[in-house]
């Protein structure tokens, strides 16, 4: 059961190239993550859309597989430009 | 139940219901840490909620995953509408999202 961190990374970075992942074992047993996703991409977009992006990634893994996936999302912080 | 009766009942509660949450186990027995951390944001809040227990109505559990194009279980609803999950909902809570949210709708008077 379960998957392993290097794995949630990997299927993440796929779809979401320029995605920095964070991934966290929560309970130490493979099976209880927690991931925070900063990608450009999710700029504009809200928390349901930037979620369901890294849920598509996981290609139907989430709540299947992979019960306990706590999940951050977030853009990088904007550049100030002149 | 078949496909379409599911969703037909989860629209209606959905819309019936100023706050709804779809969880596992019940407010006082949730059956999942995920329910139970949604069930502890919305007592904080005060706010009048419904719950709907999926483990009673395998249905609904499979059903409400295609409604909302969500893969996880709780979901919360208000005025209709998804609002998310327990993490959305915890990240809405700490940057004070869900009290605007609250106090913006008829919900919060329950």
């Amino acid at each position: 059961m379960g998957m392993a961190a290097a794995d949630i990374e990997a299927m993440i970075v796929a779809a979401i190239p320029d995605a920095a992942v964070e991934i966290t074992d929560l309970a130490g047993d493979g099976d209880h993550y927690a991931a925070r996703v900063t990608s450009a991409a999710f700029r504009g977009l809200s928390r349901i859309k930037q979620h369901q992006a890294v849920y598509a990634a996981l290609g139907g893994r989430m709540g299947g597989v992979l019960h306990a996936l706590q999940l951050t999302t977030a853009a990088p912080i904007e550049e100030i430009s002149t | 139940m078949t496909e379409d009766n599911a969703q037909a009942r989860i629209d209606e509660l959905v819309k019936a219901n100023p706050v709804v949450l779809f969880m596992k186990g019940t407010p006082l027995f949730p059956q999942c840490g995920f329910s139970s951390r949604a069930i502890s944001i919305l007592d904080h809040l005060g706010v009048d909620y419904e719950t709907v227990d999926v483990l009673q109505d395998q249905g609904v559990r499979q059903g409400i995953k295609e409604y909302s194009d969500w893969p996880t279980i709780p979901q919360l609803y208000v005025n209709g509408e998804f609002v998310g999950g327990s993490d959305i909902m915890m990240e809405m809570y700490e940057a004070g999202e869900l009290h605007t949210l609250f106090q913006g709708k008829d919900a919060a008077a329950g």
